[in-house]
């Protein structure tokens, strides 16, 4: 934490907060261009928040209150989640040993809340991403622990505690001429997970209109005004931290300050611009498929895992 | 110690008198949930004194005609842990029974069952109490056979009688596995007090095989009762039979009397080899994954609860495990995080278990079933019982700001430790924090799934049968106890600082050392769980308010009701709703080979296809593979000996004759010249030929 004194460590979480929308234009953009199109206005998101945040709701009789608290308690968790992720120069301001266990389990509440009000509107299709979310993300959770734990251990080793900030700042590139093929095997893994968590193609795809192939999208179809702006703003920032989180472990910390945070910056939306290419690029897996690719990135963390204790 | 035998006779003399009171049954339903409150209440005081002081009780004796030694029983740390746990729920338990049996009024006895009732209670009290061999064993022996005509209580049912006679063998060929372990144990030592017991190995006179033999033993003995993976088979079928607070009473903490079992067994025994965490690590990992994997195929909501205390006794087996190894490498830091998470997850079990269980039964007793795939809609026709049941199973997946979170971090905390440890070698340290990490993430992922399911199912969307439409809430009575709890999964998540103080002296007996290093391991462990109480504030703060935003944004607005977006359907019905067969479905496919999913499908075929229809039926592997086919192998090897009972009389006394006159050859040495005879003919080998 040699920066801290220089940064608020509440940086982390008004970067998160402000431009986490804004990873979603960026990514749309880098799709339009691949299309030959000219595409949606990068600040397009936040423009669709306001609209919906502006906007009424409707209900459908057969929900609960369950079905209502969705939204707000997966956005709550998210947001404390926020809490818990350094970036660039900056501490994240809550850190504590073993914090990137709660980090997990954060994202498990949202998806616990988020699952139970698609199964509150007594829809078929919410019922069938309710199923698919639930069977992938208990695939993709041991992957996202035991990856982080390998990356926390190569970095702070036997020292510190794992915790998030720890291993933020002690990626150097002396570490990457060090332990390369560890964080190599981390970096694909956690970006697989991301790409399962924050539901991208090759495992689901945010934009189709086709509700029988989606996951993610499926299950907020009743949503609607304020409810849908919440979970398109906390889905944003469910990329943003998991972008940081990637970038965190990929680029290592820059000798100045600023120049660690400019590079933080460019890293995460770079990531986006990948994302983006490897939505043009790739076609949606059969969704048979998409458990062998977790099970891969659990796989490679184990392996990273192995390679970091023998070395 | 006077305060916790007037308590065990309240709770005895309260059941007799229900009985006695026996024909008018309210009063005999009054009664006996009185006393059942009254008796727990007032053995909860020195419970209570013992957990805040932190120092025990004197052991209380009396010298009574019972062979093998005195009636003699203690309050240690380590017993006041489970005694709270026990006496809590049962205060709880009972107080929904009145509500819950009272509709059985009419048609059974209401004295009977509260008297098996409140001897269960006293049982596991004397069982955590017990500071002797005979006296342990037939508090354990009380504890199984009134469980036992507990879980029979509905004996008209065949599925339920066959339910009881699975649970009792099982029951029995653990109490089996103990009396072998007390038996042996006392061979080496002056009696059967467990003072003389832990002297006994003391004074090194146990083996390290004779050790292993015993930890085996209680292994197995507790572990039958515990629910560690093969020895599980009769939770599943015992819970859903027993009325739903006596399955609240028996998941919440009957099988923790195995837990309980295991640690005494363990400070008895001394300082363990490494190969003993070994083994519960894996007895948990297998217990933990499988049991929540067999959870999420269950179509009965009691038996899904069931095969959850299985998983959940798997993450309590993984903490203690990680205890014993830290223990065997001489590391406190991660023997107090690995048992002090255990023993957490005991208490933090009883509570959301307990409430997950009485939810069941406010089910079955407002719907009339317990076929998830026949409910459906239930929070809006029991309000405050689907809200207590979602805080339940919130609880129970392990979810911040919830109490399962507390102590499932405990164990990860002390997972991450062992990557630490420079007492473990580093290849074991990292294969038990790969374990450990990758099992728990596992297990928490599945349980999700699971929960989202029963809850989603149950309680939320369109009701899927008449009889779920009409479901009723239950009353005041059964609807307190939920609320309780549920208030103690959120207090038990917040209360961190009072939880650790009051775990110090129990993890002080169980590792045998001083409070002071206790104290300094557990401190490792309160700066992150202060955090995490500091997140989960956090949380709760922020529900409350984008809650309060939403609300402020949707005021001046138009607020419509409609039907489902059904994706441009205008009429979806009920039945089109996913049902929890078709909500796992994905998941049963990918680990089918462990599930053994049986499909019956019958597809619509030809030009004018007739009714359709699809079961599916998942097996326990352990149940039809291990148990049916080795007790096939026994009764065959048995049925080898049917030729001496043929039913002539006259033979069977010749038998009984004949057996007199071997004994008593024996006995008057006769057996001695029978030895002498053969040294004879020994001596003399060419004369025979």
């Amino acid at each position: 934490m040699s920066h801290a004194n220089e940064f608020s460590s509440f940086f982390p979480a008004v970067f998160a907060l402000l431009l986490a929308p804004l990873l979603l234009g960026v990514i749309n953009r880098t799709k339009a261009a691949f299309g030959g199109r000219c595409g949606p206005p990068l600040l397009q998101p936040y423009y669709d928040l306001r609209k919906l945040l502006g906007k009424g709701a409707v209900y459908s009789r057969t929900t609960s209150w369950v079905f209502r608290a969705g939204p707000i308690v997966a956005l709550a968790a998210t947001v404390a989640a926020v809490l818990l992720v350094p970036f660039g120069p900056c501490g994240a301001p809550l850190h504590f040993a073993g914090d990137l266990v709660l980090f997990a389990y954060l994202f498990g509440l949202a998806r616990f809340f988020t699952v139970a009000a698609a199964l509150d509107t007594g829809s078929a299709f919410e019922g069938m991403g309710a199923s698919r979310e639930v069977f992938f993300s208990a695939l993709a959770e041991p992957a996202l622990l035991l990856g982080l734990v390998a990356v926390a251990k190569a970095t702070i080793g036997g020292a510190g505690g794992f915790e998030l900030t720890g291993l933020h700042q002690h990626v150097s590139g002396a570490l990457w001429l060090d332990a390369g093929l560890v964080l190599l095997f981390v970096a694909v893994a956690l970006f697989l997970v991301l790409l399962a968590e924050c539901s991208r193609i090759p495992v689901d795809d945010p934009n189709t209109h086709l509700e029988l192939t989606m996951i993610h999208e499926v299950m907020v179809l009743d949503h609607g005004g304020p409810d849908l702006a919440y979970i398109v703003y906390g889905a944003a920032l469910k990329l943003w931290l998991l972008s940081a989180l990637v970038v965190s472990v990929v680029v290592p910390r820059a000798p100045h300050p600023w120049l660690d945070l400019g590079v933080s910056l460019a890293s995460v939306f770079g990531l986006a611009v990948v994302i983006g290419v490897v939505e043009s690029s790739m076609a949606r897996l059969r969704l048979t498929r998409v458990p062998q690719l977790l099970v891969g990135a659990a796989v490679l963390a184990v392996l990273a895992l192995v390679l970091e204790s023998h070395t | 110690m006077s305060l916790l035998l007037l308590g065990l006779g309240v709770l005895i003399g309260g059941g007799l008198l229900a009985v006695v009171a026996g024909r008018w049954a309210r009063s005999a339903n009054a009664l006996g949930a009185a006393s059942a409150v009254a008796g727990s209440g007032i053995a909860a005081v020195p419970v209570a004194g013992v957990l805040v002081s932190g120092t025990p009780l004197p052991d209380f004796s009396w010298s009574w005609n019972v062979p093998f030694g005195a009636f003699t029983i203690g309050l240690d740390p380590l017993s006041a842990w489970f005694a709270a746990a026990i006496l809590g729920l049962a205060i709880l338990a009972a107080v929904y029974g009145a509500g819950y049996l009272a509709h059985h009024a009419d048609r059974k006895l209401l004295g009977p069952p509260w008297l098996f009732f409140n001897s269960l209670v006293a049982a596991m009290l004397l069982v955590v109490a017990a500071r002797q061999g005979v006296l342990f064993l037939m508090a354990w022996e009380g504890m199984a056979l009134t469980s036992y005509f507990l879980v029979t209580f509905e004996d008209e049912d065949c599925s339920v009688r066959e339910a009881g006679r699975i649970y009792l063998i099982a029951s029995h060929l653990g109490a089996a596995c103990l009396l072998l372990f007390f038996a042996l144990f006392a061979s080496r030592a002056s009696s059967l007090d467990f003072t003389a017991l832990a002297a006994a190995r003391a004074a090194g006179r146990l083996g390290e095989t004779l050790a292993g033999v015993l930890f085996l033993l209680a292994l197995v003995g507790f572990g039958a009762k515990a629910g560690f993976m093969p020895l599980h088979v009769w939770l599943p079928e015992a819970h859903p039979a027993a009325p739903s607070h006596v399955s609240a009473v028996m998941s919440g903490v009957m099988i923790k009397t195995g837990i309980y079992g295991l640690l005494r067994a363990l400070t008895l025994l001394g300082p363990p080899p490494a190969w003993w965490g070994w083994v519960l690590v894996a007895i948990g990992l297998s217990s933990g994954v499988l049991g929540v994997l067999f959870a999420l195929a269950q179509h009965d909501l009691k038996r899904l609860l069931a095969y959850h205390s299985v998983e959940n006794i798997g993450i309590i087996a993984l903490g203690l495990g990680v205890g014993l190894l830290g223990l065997s490498a001489g590391s406190p830091a991660l023997a107090v995080l690995g048992f002090g998470g255990g023993l957490l997850h005991v208490l933090n079990h009883a509570i959301f278990k307990g409430l997950l269980f009485l939810g069941a039964g406010a089910v079955l007793h407002g719907a009339g079933t317990l076929q998830q795939d026949q409910l459906g809609g239930l929070l809006k026709r029991m309000p405050l019982t689907g809200a207590a049941f979602l805080v339940g199973a919130a609880a129970i997946c392990g979810l911040p700001p919830l109490n399962g979170f507390v102590s499932e971090f405990l164990i990860y905390l002390s997972a991450l430790q062992a990557f630490r440890e420079a007492s473990l070698a580093t290849s074991s340290g990292s294969v038990l924090a790969l374990a450990t990490i990758g099992g728990l993430a596992l297990i928490g992922g599945l349980a999700a799934a699971c929960f989202t399911k029963s809850l989603g199912i149950v309680f939320l969307g369109e009701p899927r049968t008449r009889s779920a439409a009409e479901a009723h809430a239950p009353g005041w009575l059964m609807t307190i106890p939920m609320l309780v709890l549920a208030a103690g999964c959120l207090l038990a998540a917040l209360a961190v600082r009072p939880l650790l103080a009051g775990l110090t002296p129990v993890l002080a007996v169980v590792l045998d050392q001083p409070r002071g290093a206790i104290a300094r391991g557990l401190a490792a462990a309160e700066g992150p769980l202060s955090a995490v109480v500091t997140a989960s504030l956090a949380v709760l703060a922020l529900i409350g308010l984008l809650a309060a935003i939403r609300r402020g944004l949707l005021r001046s607005r138009e607020v419509q009701e409609g039907a489902t977006w059904d994706c441009g359907y205008a009429a979806p019905t009920a039945r089109m709703q996913y049902t929890s067969t078709s909500f796992v479905q994905p998941l049963a496919d990918f680990f089918a080979p462990v599930l053994r999913t049986h499909k019956h499908v019958h597809e619509p075929s030809g030009l004018f296809p007739d009714a359709a229809s699809a079961r599916t039926h998942h097996e326990d592997v352990f149940l039809s593979g291990l148990f049916s086919r080795s007790y096939r192998g026994l009764s065959w090897l048995l049925s080898r000996l049917h030729w001496l009972q043929h039913g002539r009389l006259n033979l069977y006394v010749l038998y009984i004759a004949l057996t007199l006159v071997i004994l008593l050859a024996w006995q008057f040495g006769l057996g001695e010249w029978f030895d002498q005879c053969a040294a004879w003919l020994a001596a003399r080998p060419t004369r025979l030929f």
